[in-house]
């Protein structure tokens, strides 16, 4: 009694050999009513293997048409399909953390049903079969920098510690390399000049 | 925290560091995250296997979950898409779930231990229909165990294993089935329905290949309603079209017989309609009539006998069966502050199987359903735990008499949000915890010295980040000095408040509205919207601040309203009010009265305005106000918006004062052959603008023009109403408006050609974002519209200035048409959008960010200088010095940028933002399933240190200082001594 009236499904996808004595989307679907399926594949390269296996995981991906008119999940082998799709230029995002898709425009045409129309919108780059990937991996968080004694250093406080180093370490040894006679040349200079030396503020330093 | 004088060091440490980004150890420290799955429609135990017992559940939020039985903790879950309503769940093959969703079309199998989807089957139809699905114990087709699939008109068999379509049967046309059965060791599939309202149809289907054995049908004079209840594998009861008489249909080989029996007869004195409860148990169904549950036990030849009627009968569990072909059901009644758990033995109803009462939070409401599953004791007994679901949407496990776990599941709907202050500090603060604080403090400093230093062991790693999420300061039930620490006032489907602590999110009170709860005069009441009503500074601070809820009886717009005036720190109900009138629209005024108390005026369906609070004082400042006060209506489906103002008080039978006539002042007619109005949106109202200059590159300034009564109006081509995918370029546009509401004059008008919604837009000081998708590009797109006030542009001339002949001090008004200029830009974006916030803070002088919810659920935030008009490819030196950004096509996604990082809020719905007291920071709330907060500063913590500032290094370098001052004064002691014995 099953009555077909306009069966035409169209397959995005050409499969790899390999694939296509497996897959089960590769069996004719009896097309609906009035209405396409889109076929295809979201295929995330070393999937878990950096980490992300509590993010990124198969289960959780979303596949999205339209903008959220339709929301489908992937298949074990990352196969998806929405059915009972209208002829016109479609959008298919994928939602999956720790991975960034581009957009996909798919036409579903009258014309010449089967034929591949997809492009990513990102790049505008066409799609030979519908087989998505990601562009870039995400990484949500910075990445702290290892304790280096040099950032230490850098850091304000760090400043404050050597310049203080440094006046206590260096200055006086500074002062010592001097010549004694130089030192009271230089000290007469700076009392004939009138600058007020540090020490006449010295509480207990009085020289008369 | 906030230490101004260490400004610049913060600047230089936060100089290093890009913005917004979060390091993964600090996740957690200031926000947190929830995941609900909402109200469940269906339960499915699995507990007859070893390992973890589980409990997979539907629910009302197109959620399917498998939940830990022991601790009710999500194990895995999915949210289906917004129109993929979950029909049925069970569970094939021990090991799948099976789905069947948007009305029976489509059937999807989930791995049990980990929610991987397995197979999903589209099942097309020929006409919309009920949906059951039914997955037979014992049947199998080639070895295959199989499930059948009602839905669209027609009966589908579909293998477990792989999802195929085995068969599919085309019922004839006007034939509902309601039923489907199979008796044990058969391969015949029995369909019960009606055909029309008043034949009863039974239909014998072949399970091997869907072949129509037999088609039987009679017809019933009085006709059918409600659903049919199967009582034994060929009996079924149904109550007639007038509810008062039950029919016992039995389908035997001879036909189709029925019986019936009055429904005064069994349960006499019994006013309201009696509905058929379904529970599949042999022999006896249940019978509600209003609060009274009644059991009706069919004894031999069609006769009924009533075994038992219940008192405030709340729910009624489906029959579970327990040992060898055994059932037991159970049935839950209401009582006063506990409900009362019965289990009864489905054959011999003398003695109960368990009898509990459990207390039961009176913020909970009644409860409105029951699932039951038993299981061994030690002892070889049968126990019996109870799953329910209560007014408020909570989910609570029963088990001996005592609330194992329960989940606030009603928190995964909410409607609407704002936030409240938490109390201020009393003083009086004791001395030995302060010491003892102080002690803790300086401990867990040198611990994160340690941290810092790589000095610290896994142990002290593990107490560093337990001491950086468990700070008490965070979680403290007082206002903090930063506006940190405020309470979430969320309102959700049920009609329950909850005040949400921001620390670490915890419910602090909770309340179930008795306004919000079905009445007899309110049957189907539905909150809608929270309004601040009383926020207490100055000289009313010792009222408590509150806030106004309202709803309304039903879903129509000329159902009366629900007003609720709630107290946010105590969670009680101070007031509420049954408005006599109906409520379409509220409008805060901008006046309080002397208690602080807002003023708002509720405009009803004809158009009256009524002022509450009704007070003299609030009357005597509208009658001040009276002409200041404008408002506008939008009417989306006509295509109008329309200006108002009060007119005089108005003369109904009630003439009380407080009730005013109206006034159209303007009104704007879009053409309906070419513009469909889709969305609008206007500012906040307390949105704070720092100023109204806007200083540009070589000492130019320009003004924004900061008028609140700005409306913006996305008007689509009618054709592309419809969602993305069927329209071509040419037949698609959309038009922009911005609109001054008190004049009703349009400032600004833009179309977009080959676009089209949804449009998402956010409005603050004088710039719109809004959202849309370009057909052309295939994309989506972002525009900004900025608009400046020109009669102002000219007062940038300092002799002007000097000689007193700028207007500047020239009064704002709302009547004044001041020239404006508008500036825009367009950018793509890549994703979907659901939602789109702007951050806001206390003096509105940090720089905004845009808080974008995107379809995959993540709030990503974008900086406002993205969006800046005057971007263009090449800036000049100048415009880089003032931070132009070079033009790029598309607006950039950092991963970084995420506020969720790693987490998803899904069912995003909102996003509300709040400002701290501190400048920098404001406050993020996204709401969908999940509820997710987090604080974040738009423009880096330039006024306070941050989190992981280390105290220690700094008490660390002072103390080596004060040691250098020491020894360095020593020394030079020493040298001054030994120079003077030279």
């Amino acid at each position: 009694m099953a009555v077909k009236k306009r069966s035409e499904s169209i397959f995005l996808i050409l499969f790899l050999f390999c694939f296509s004595l497996l897959s089960p989307a590769l069996a004719i679907t009896p097309g609906s009513d009035d209405g396409y399926t889109i076929n295809g594949r979201v295929k995330i390269p070393s999937l878990g293997a950096k980490g992300l296996l509590l993010l990124g995981k198969l289960s959780n991906v979303k596949v999205i048409l339209n903008g959220g008119q339709r929301v489908t999940f992937l298949k074990p082998d990352g196969y998806f399909s929405f059915h009972n799709v209208p002829a016109g230029t479609h959008l298919i995002e994928v939602a999956a953390l720790g991975y960034f898709f581009s957009p996909v425009r798919v036409d579903v045409s009258a014309r010449n049903p089967g034929k591949v129309q997809a492009a990513l919108t990102e790049n505008r780059r066409g799609l030979t079969e519908l087989v998505l990937e990601p562009l870039r991996e995400e990484q949500y968080y910075e990445i702290r920098e290892p304790f280096n004694i040099m950032s230490l250093l850098k850091s304000p406080m760090g400043l404050m510690v050597g310049f203080m180093v440094i006046v206590m370490f260096l200055m006086p040894k500074l002062v010592e390399n001097m010549d004694p006679e130089e030192m009271k040349r230089a000290q007469e200079e700076m009392r004939n000049q009138g600058v007020p030396s540090l020490t006449n503020f010295l509480p207990g330093a009085s020289r008369s | 925290m906030a230490i101004p004088g260490f400004l610049l060091v913060l600047l230089f440490l936060s100089c290093s560091l890009p913005a917004l980004s979060l390091y993964e150890d600090q996740v957690g420290l200031m926000d947190w995250h929830q995941k609900y799955i909402g109200k469940v429609k269906q339960a499915v135990f699995q507990t007859q296997k070893a390992g973890r017992k589980r409990v997979v559940v539907s629910t009302e939020e197109n959620v399917i979950a498998s939940l830990d039985l022991r601790r009710g903790e999500i194990f895995w879950r999915h949210v289906l898409g917004a129109t993929d309503a979950i029909d049925e769940i069970d569970i094939a093959l021990g090991k799948y779930v099976i789905t069947l969703s948007s009305e029976g079309s489509t059937l999807r199998a989930w791995n049990l231990p980990d929610g991987q989807m397995v197979w999903e089957s589209f099942l097309s139809g020929s006409r919309p229909s009920k949906s059951l699905l039914f997955i037979p114990t014992n049947l199998k087709v080639d070895k295959d165990n199989v499930i059948f699939v009602y839905g669209n008109g027609c009966l589908h068999a579909v293998s477990s294993i792989d999802g195929e379509v085995l068969w599919k049967e085309f019922i004839a046309k006007g034939v509902e089935v309601q039923e489907l059965i199979h008796q044990l060791g058969s391969h015949i599939i029995y369909a019960v329905g009606f055909d029309g309202l008043s034949q009863f149809v039974a239909l014998q289907i072949n399970a091997k290949n869907g072949e129509l054995l037999k088609h039987e049908s009679a017809a019933f004079p009085g006709g059918f309603a409600g659903k049919i209840s199967s009582v034994s594998s060929d009996s079924f009861v149904v109550s007639d079209a007038t509810h008062s008489v039950l029919v016992l249909v039995s389908v035997k080989d001879g036909g189709i017989s029925f019986q019936q029996t009055r429904i005064l007869d069994l349960v006499p004195d019994s006013p309201g309609t009696a509905v058929v409860l379904p529970t599949k148990l042999t022999g006896i169904f249940a019978l509600k009539i209003n609060d009274l549950v009644t059991f009706v036990k069919v004894i031999d030849e069609g006769k009924l006998e009533v075994v038992e009627k219940i008192d405030n009968g709340a729910a009624v569990s489906g029959a579970v069966s327990f040992s060898e072909g055994q059932e037991a059901f159970a049935f839950v009644q209401n009582g006063e502050s506990k409900i009362h758990l019965t289990v009864k033995h489905g054959l011999d109803w003398s003695n109960n199987l368990l009898k509990e009462s459990i207390e039961m939070d009176r913020q909970r409401g009644v409860v409105h359903k029951v699932f039951i599953n038993n299981y061994l004791r030690t002892d070889r007994t049968y126990g019996f735990r109870a799953l329910i679901v209560m007014e408020d949407h909570s989910l609570l496990l029963v088990q001996q008499g005592e609330i194992v776990w329960s989940r606030e599941d009603g928190l995964a709907s909410v409607i609407d949000v704002t936030t409240s202050e938490l109390p201020i500090e009393k003083h009086g603060v004791s001395v030995a915890k302060v010491e003892q604080n102080l002690f803790e403090w300086l401990k867990g400093h040198m611990l994160k010295l340690k941290g810092t230093l790589l000095l610290a062991n896994l142990d002290e790693l593990a107490e560093i980040q337990r001491i950086r999420l468990q700070s008490s300061e965070k979680s403290k039930m007082t206002r903090d000095h930063n506006g940190f620490r405020k309470l979430l006032i969320v309102l959700t489907r049920a009609g329950k408040l909850f005040a949400l602590h921001t620390g670490d999110g915890r419910v602090v009170w909770s309340l179930l509205l008795d306004s919000f709860r079905k009445t007899g005069q309110c049957n189907s009441p539905v909150g809608l919207k929270l309004y601040q009503w009383q926020i207490p500074h100055h000289h009313a601070l010792d009222e408590n601040p509150s806030v106004l809820v309202l709803g309304r009886c039903g879903r129509s717009l000329d159902a009366n309203g629900v007003l609720s005036v709630v107290d946010t720190y105590t969670g009680k109900e101070i007031s509420s009010v049954g408005a006599a009138h109906s409520i379409v629209q509220v409008i805060p005024l901008p006046f309080t009265d002397s208690t602080e108390q807002r003023l708002h005026l509720l405009i009803d369906a004809d158009q009256h305005a009524h002022l509450i609070p009704r007070t003299h004082e609030a009357l005597s400042i509208v009658q001040r106000e009276f002409g200041n006060i404008y408002w506008y209506s939008v009417e989306a489906d006509n295509g109008i918006i329309r200006g108002h103002v009060l007119k005089d008080n108005c003369d109904l039978e009630v003439s009380d004062g407080y009730c005013f006539n109206t006034r159209g002042l303007w009104s704007i007619v879009f053409p309906s052959e070419s513009e469909k109005i889709i969305a609008t949106m206007t500012k906040k109202s307390n949105e704070v603008v720092h100023t109204q200059a806007k200083a540009m590159s070589e000492h130019d300034v320009i003004y924004k023009y900061v008028s609140k009564n700005l409306l913006f109006v996305a008007n689509v081509a009618p054709k592309a109403i419809d969602e993305i995918g069927l329209l071509t370029p040419e037949e698609s546009w959309l038009v922009v408006y911005l609109i001054d509401t008190v004049t009703g004059r349009i400032l600004h008008r833009v179309t977009h050609h080959g676009s089209q919604g949804p449009v998402h837009a956010v409005f603050s000081e004088n710039w719109v974002v809004y959202h849309y998708f370009n057909l052309k590009a295939h994309r989506y797109e972002m525009s900004v519209i900025e608009i400046y006030d020109q009669s102002r542009a000219d007062n940038k001339d300092v002799w002007k200035l000097v000689l007193g002949k700028h207007n500047l001090t020239s009064p704002i008004s709302s009547y004044s048409r001041p020239e404006v200029v508008t500036k825009s830009q367009t950018y793509f974006f890549t994703h979907s959008v659901k939602t789109i916030a702007v951050t806001s803070t206390a003096k509105g002088i940090t720089s905004k960010q845009l808080l974008i919810g995107t379809i995959s659920d993540q709030v990503l935030t974008l900086d406002k200088r993205f969006l800046d008009p005057r971007r263009t490819v090449n800036p000049t030196q100048a415009e880089k010095e003032e931070g132009i950004i070079p033009l790029t096509d598309s607006l950039p996604i950092m991963p970084q940028s995420y506020v969720t990082h790693t987490l998803k809020v899904e069912g995003l719905k909102g996003i509300v933002t709040s400002p701290a007291k501190l400048e920098s920071t404001t406050l993020i709330f996204a709401y969908g399933v999940d509820l997710f907060f987090t604080r974040m500063a738009p423009s880096k913590t330039y006024d306070s240190l941050t989190e992981d500032f280390s105290y220690a290094l700094l008490l660390l370098t002072i103390v080596a200082l004060l040691v250098a001052i020491v020894a360095t004064w020593f020394l030079s002691e020493r040298k001054e001594l030994q120079d003077k014995w030279r």
